[in-house]
């Protein structure tokens, strides 16, 4: 509060102004991602059915190797509690500290992405692609499904650190990095599921 | 966190184009992300929400499977309710009430395309069954 009542008054006039269309870009937003929550209920339902249809093939215990997706789950929570410090940055209109914490944010969601594709790469490798059975097409859709929408919130955190450097934390920027942070931090629940569901329940007899 | 939050969107639904309360707006913006203590809390919670289920099937605790699973989905529940409240600070008064009405017409969908196709699959699966009586001498 203490830092709107020693703005100057055209300032104060400008975020005002801000306010409005805000909550409905946030209110907009929030029914994107559950439209987005939607399409992953599918993907889980999907992985539901021909989870087990594993067509004479490997099974998620012989795959799966639970470290590293310990590994890759800790990057993910990570990378949630920085955006967080990222928010309260802005809250508190340190421009250099949000940037630091966002860099920080994008980094553990590169490791993460990173050890996903290697993840991917291996089963590929090892003769276990998505075309080998039921089980692992629906398993290369769901967790991939999640990775792409990972690295777009990558590439859109890319795109608002230009932003803040061109811009600064002007309304705008603000209402984006408040965008951002739902989707992100909607990806870290999207995750819950896939860990517990996908791996985590697959390696159990 | 809920007293100003309440507080906001009072100010928000009673003074719609009135640019004379200053101080208010300022809140509405913080109204969204919460605090500091709020995220390590949040945190805190998920990591131990997350740590006993690959404990629980990484060191083979509970015997029978399907106990685990069952306690595995209840842990996924709880996390997914913490990260909600702490991360995405949902609340019965963000956005006037809209975002929670949008999350529980989720749900009701998500269960119902959940549940429906485990029960429709689970019963052609069944009907399917090579070992079923002999479909090719059926009409």
């Amino acid at each position: 509060m203490s830092e709107v009542v020693e703005m100057s008054p055209s300032t104060r006039y400008y975020l005002t102004e801000e306010h409005h269309p805000e909550n409905g870009t946030l209110l907009g937003f929030w029914l994107y991602l559950m439209s987005d929550c939607l399409v992953f209920a599918c993907l889980f339902a999907m992985y539901a059915v021909l989870g087990r249809s594993y067509a004479g093939g490997p099974t998620g215990a012989e795959l799966f190797d639970l470290p590293t997706v310990a590994l890759n789950t800790a990057l993910l929570l990570l990378s949630s509690i920085t955006y967080g410090f990222a928010m309260m940055e802005m809250q508190d209109n340190r421009l250099r500290g949000t940037v630091i914490w966002l860099v920080i944010t994008g980094l553990f969601g590169a490791g993460f992405i990173g050890i996903e594709l290697r993840e991917f790469a291996h089963l590929i490798h090892e003769g276990a692609g998505p075309q080998r059975s039921a089980f692992l097409s629906s398993f290369f859709t769901l967790v991939s499904t999640h990775g792409l929408h990972v690295t777009f919130g990558i590439i859109w955190l890319i795109t608002l650190l230009v932003q803040l450097g061109k811009h600064g934390l002007s309304g705008a920027n603000r209402r984006r990095l408040m965008c951002l942070s739902m989707f992100w931090h909607f990806l870290d629940v999207v995750w819950i599921g896939v860990f517990t569901f996908v791996y985590l329940m697959a390696v159990l007899p | 966190m809920s007293g100003p939050v309440a507080q906001v969107h009072d100010h928000a639904a009673a003074g719609h184009g009135d640019h004379g309360h200053g101080g208010s707006h300022g809140h509405g913006e913080t109204a969204a992300h919460g605090t500091r203590k709020g995220y390590v809390v949040g945190f805190l919670l998920s990591v131990v929400l997350t740590a006993i289920p690959f404990w629980l099937v990484m060191g083979k605790v509970i015997d029978r499977p399907a106990v685990t699973g069952a306690v595995l989905l209840g842990f996924a529940a709880v996390q997914i309710v913490v990260h909600m409240v702490y991360f995405l600070h949902m609340n019965a008064k963000s956005e006037g009430g809209w975002s929670l009405l949008a999350l529980i017409f989720t749900i009701v969908l998500v269960v119902i395309a959940l549940s429906g196709s485990l029960w429709v699959m689970y019963h052609l699966n069944e009907n399917m069954m090579p070992s079923m009586p002999d479909m090719r001498n059926m009409p």
